[in-house]
C-alpha cells in the first residue's frame, strides 16, 4: 500500500531523513517510534505530499506522490502533529469544508455526522474551534483525517493532549479502523504503540534502525531475560540448588527481601528457557515460593537502548543486523548490563 | 478551488476585516459622490479614479492574511495534503479577495443609475473606469498575495504590500528625479496610475488591459512557486 524507497531529505546541509526504505501492506498498523527530531514527522509529511524529498521515491497504492499527487493524496487521511484547524470556523463547518476540499462523493450530511459520532465531537458541532479544548481540537483534526474514508491514515501523535479515557477511546478507534485501513502512527507513548501496532519502525537521527514486531524486537534485545524468584529458604543452599539446574548460567542473591525470604536473580544461558526447570527444582527442595517473575524487556527499554546507543551503527549491532566480532559484543553486553542494574 | 474560494470569502466576514474594508470603500465612495453631486458633475468615472488612493491602503488589509495566516496556524498542511493543486489553492484565495474588492465598488453602479436618471451620461466611460479599477485591484491583490505568502506575519505583509502599492501606483511622480530619460520614461509608463488614468479618460486601451492582466498572472504564478518552494525548503 505504501512503498518508501531510499528516501532522503535534506534541509540545507542538515540530513533530516537518510536513506529510509520500508513498505507497508494493506491493513497493517505500523508504529513510528523515535526521539524528538528523529525525522518521524518529516517522513510523514513526505508521504502525505506536504514536503518533497531530496532523493528516493514514495508510492501510495502504486501511485507516485510526485507524478500524480492529487490521486495519491485522495487516498490519504492525515492528522499532523498540530491539527490544522481554522480557528474561526465551527466544527461542522470545518468538516464540511474539508469534505468539499477533498471532493468526497459520499452523502455530505450523513458522512460528516457519522464521523463526528465516531470521534465523539457531535456534541460540539456548532462551537467555534478556537473555543475548544486541546483534546477536542485533536479529535476535530482526527475527524478531518477521516473525511472521505481514505484507505491510508497517517496519524502524527494522535493522542497528544487527550485525557486517559479519551486516549483509550481513540486507541480503540484506531484498532477498529485498522481492520480496513492502513495506518501509520507515530507516538512518544510507547505503551500506545505496543497496544495498537503490530509492527514498529524505529527511527533515530534520520535513519531507520529497526523494523519488526514489538515481540521480535524484545527477543532480539533480551540480554536481560533473567528470572527473579523470592523463596523462603536458606540463602546459600538455594544458590547451590539453583545453580545445578541445567541451562542456568549464574544465580545471585539479591538479599533478604522479606522476613525469612530471599530474592534470587537467575540468569540462563543464551537462548534457553529455564523457567520450568527452575520451578521444579524449587518444588523439589520443598521450600515455599512467594513470587516468580521474568524480566522481559519492554518496548520502552528497547527504545531507550536503541536510541541511546552512541550512533545508529551501534544500534544496528544491538539488533544483530550488522556483523560484529565476538569481542565487541561481549564488552557491549557488559556495558548494558551494568546500565540496567544501575 | 471552489471550497477554498468559499471559505476565504466567508472568512472575510467572520473577522471584522471584511466589514472594515467595505465600510472604508462605502464611506469614501459616498463622500466623493456627494462632492461630485454638489458640484453638479455627472462624471462618476473620475470618482472611481479618486478611489485609487483608498485602494492603495485597503488592498494590503485584504491580502495580509490570505496566505500568511494559513502558514502561521499550520492549516496549510491540510490544504497541501488535500487533492487540490497549488494553482487551485492560489486562485481560490485570489478570487475570494477580488470578490470582496468588487463588492466594495458596487455602490458606484447605484450612483451611476442615480446620475443617469437626471442627465444623460456616457455609460461606456463609466464601464471602462470600473473595469480599469477592477483590473488594478486584481494586479494589486496578486502582488499582495505573493508578499503574504512570503511571511508568517500579517502585519509585515500589510506594511510591505502598502509600500509596494504606493511605489507601483505612483512611481511616475518620481520619474522627474531621474535624469536618464529612457529610465524615467519607463517609470512613467509602468506606473499603474497612468494605466488607470487612461481607463478614466474614456479609453479602452488594450495594452493597459494586457499590462494589468500579465502583472496579475505573473504574480499569481510567483505565488504558486512560493508555495511550491516551501515544500522543497
Amino acid at each position: 500500500m505504501i512503498e518508501v524507497k531510499n528516501l532522503s531529505k535534506k534541509y540545507g546541509s542538515f540530513l533530516a531523513v537518510d536513506d529510509v526504505s520500508f513498505s507497508i501492506e494493506k491493513g497493517e498498523i505500523v508504529g513510528f517510534l523515535g526521539p524528538n527530531g528523529a525525522g518521524k514527522s518529516t517522513i510523514m509529511n513526505i508521504i502525505t505530499g506536504y514536503l518533497s524529498f531530496t532523493k528516493g521515491s514514495v508510492t501510495v497504492d502504486g501511485i507516485d506522490i510526485i507524478d500524480n499527487p492529487e490521486a495519491a493524496k485522495r487516498r490519504i487521511g492525515y492528522l499532523p502533529e498540530i491539527p490544522p484547524l481554522y480557528m474561526d470556523m465551527k466544527v461542522k463547518e470545518y468538516l464540511y469544508f474539508i469534505y468539499d476540499l477533498k471532493k468526497v462523493k459520499f452523502p455530505k450530511a450523513a458522512h460528516i455526522s457519522e464521523i463526528m459520532k465516531l470521534v465523539k465531537i457531535d456534541n460540539v458541532e456548532n462551537r467555534l474551534i478556537k473555543n475548544l479544548s486541546k483534546g477536542y481540537r485533536q479529535r476535530v483534526g482526527f475527524a478531518g483525517a477521516l473525511v472521505g474514508n481514505p484507505d491510508v491514515l497517517i496519524l502524527d501523535e494522535p493522542t497528544v493532549g487527550l485525557d486517559p479515557k479519551q486516549i483509550i477511546e481513540i486507541r480503540e478507534l484506531i484498532s477498529k479502523l485498522g481492520r480496513n485501513h492502513t495506518i501509520i502512527l507515530s507516538s512518544h507513548i510507547l505503551s500506545e504503540i505496543q497496544a495498537v501496532c503490530k509492527r514498529v519502525i524505529i527511527i533515530n537521527k534520520g535513519q531507520m534502525i529497526a523494523d519488526d514486531t514489538p515481540e521480535n524486537l524484545a527477543q532480539k534485545l533480551s540480554y536481560d531475560n533473567s528470572l527473579n524468584a523470592r523463596i523462603i529458604c536458606d540463602e546459600k543452599d538455594m544458590i547451590k540448588a539453583l545453580s545445578s539446574v541445567e541451562g542456568v548460567m549464574s544465580v545471585t542473591s539479591l538479599g533478604k527481601a522479606e522476613d525469612k525470604a530471599y530474592e534470587f536473580n537467575i540468569i540462563p544461558k543464551e537462548n534457553t528457557d529455564v523457567r520450568a526447570a527452575v520451578f521444579s527444582k524449587i518444588k523439589e527442595s520443598g521450600k515455599t515460593l512467594l513470587s516468580f517473575s521474568s524480566n522481559a524487556v519492554s518496548l520502552e527499554q528497547i527504545f531507550l537502548r536503541l536510541t541511546e546507543a552512541a550512533d545508529n551503527d551501534e544500534a544496528r549491532r544491538l539488533l544483530g543486523t550488522d556483523d560484529l566480532t565476538e569481542e565487541n559484543k561481549e564488552s557491549e553486553e557488559d556495558n548494558y548490563d551494568s546500565d540496567f542494574q544501575a | 478551488m471552489t471550497a477554498i474560494f468559499k471559505r476565504e470569502f466567508k472568512g472575510y466576514f467572520r473577522t471584522p476585516i471584511g466589514y472594515i474594508v467595505l465600510a472604508a470603500y462605502y464611506l469614501f465612495l459616498g463622500i466623493y459622490f456627494s462632492l461630485i453631486y454638489s458640484y453638479g458633475s455627472p462624471d462618476i468615472s473620475s470618482l472611481l479614479l479618486a478611489m485609487s488612493v483608498v485602494v492603495t491602503f485597503t488592498v494590503p488589509i485584504i491580502t495580509m492574511r490570505l496566505m500568511s495566516e494559513d502558514r502561521r496556524q499550520k492549516v496549510d498542511q491540510v490544504l497541501l495534503t488535500s487533492p487540490v493543486s497549488l494553482t487551485g489553492i492560489v486562485l481560490g484565495k485570489f478570487f475570494a479577495a477580488l470578490l470582496v474588492y468588487i463588492i466594495g465598488f458596487a455602490p458606484s453602479v447605484i450612483f451611476e443609475i442615480i446620475v443617469a436618471s437626471y442627465v444623460s451620461v456616457n455609460v461606456l466611460s463609466f464601464i471602462y473606469a470600473l473595469f480599469g479599477m477592477i483590473l488594478l485591484g486584481a494586479a494589486l491583490i496578486s502582488i499582495g498575495m505573493l508578499i503574504s505568502s512570503l511571511t508568517e506575519s500579517p502585519v509585515i505583509s500589510a506594511i510591505l504590500t502598502l509600500v509596494v502599492n504606493i511605489l507601483v501606483l505612483y512611481m511616475s511622480s518620481f520619474s522627474s528625479m531621474i535624469n536618464i530619460s529612457w529610465i524615467s520614461n519607463i517609470i512613467k509608463k509602468a506606473a499603474f496610475i497612468s494605466a488607470v488614468d487612461s481607463f478614466g479618460n474614456n479609453v479602452f486601451s488594450i495594452p493597459d488591459v494586457v499590462y494589468f492582466l500579465s502583472i496579475t498572472a505573473a504574480f499569481l504564478f510567483l505565488c504558486v512557486r512560493s508555495l511550491e518552494k516551501r515544500r522543497w525548503a
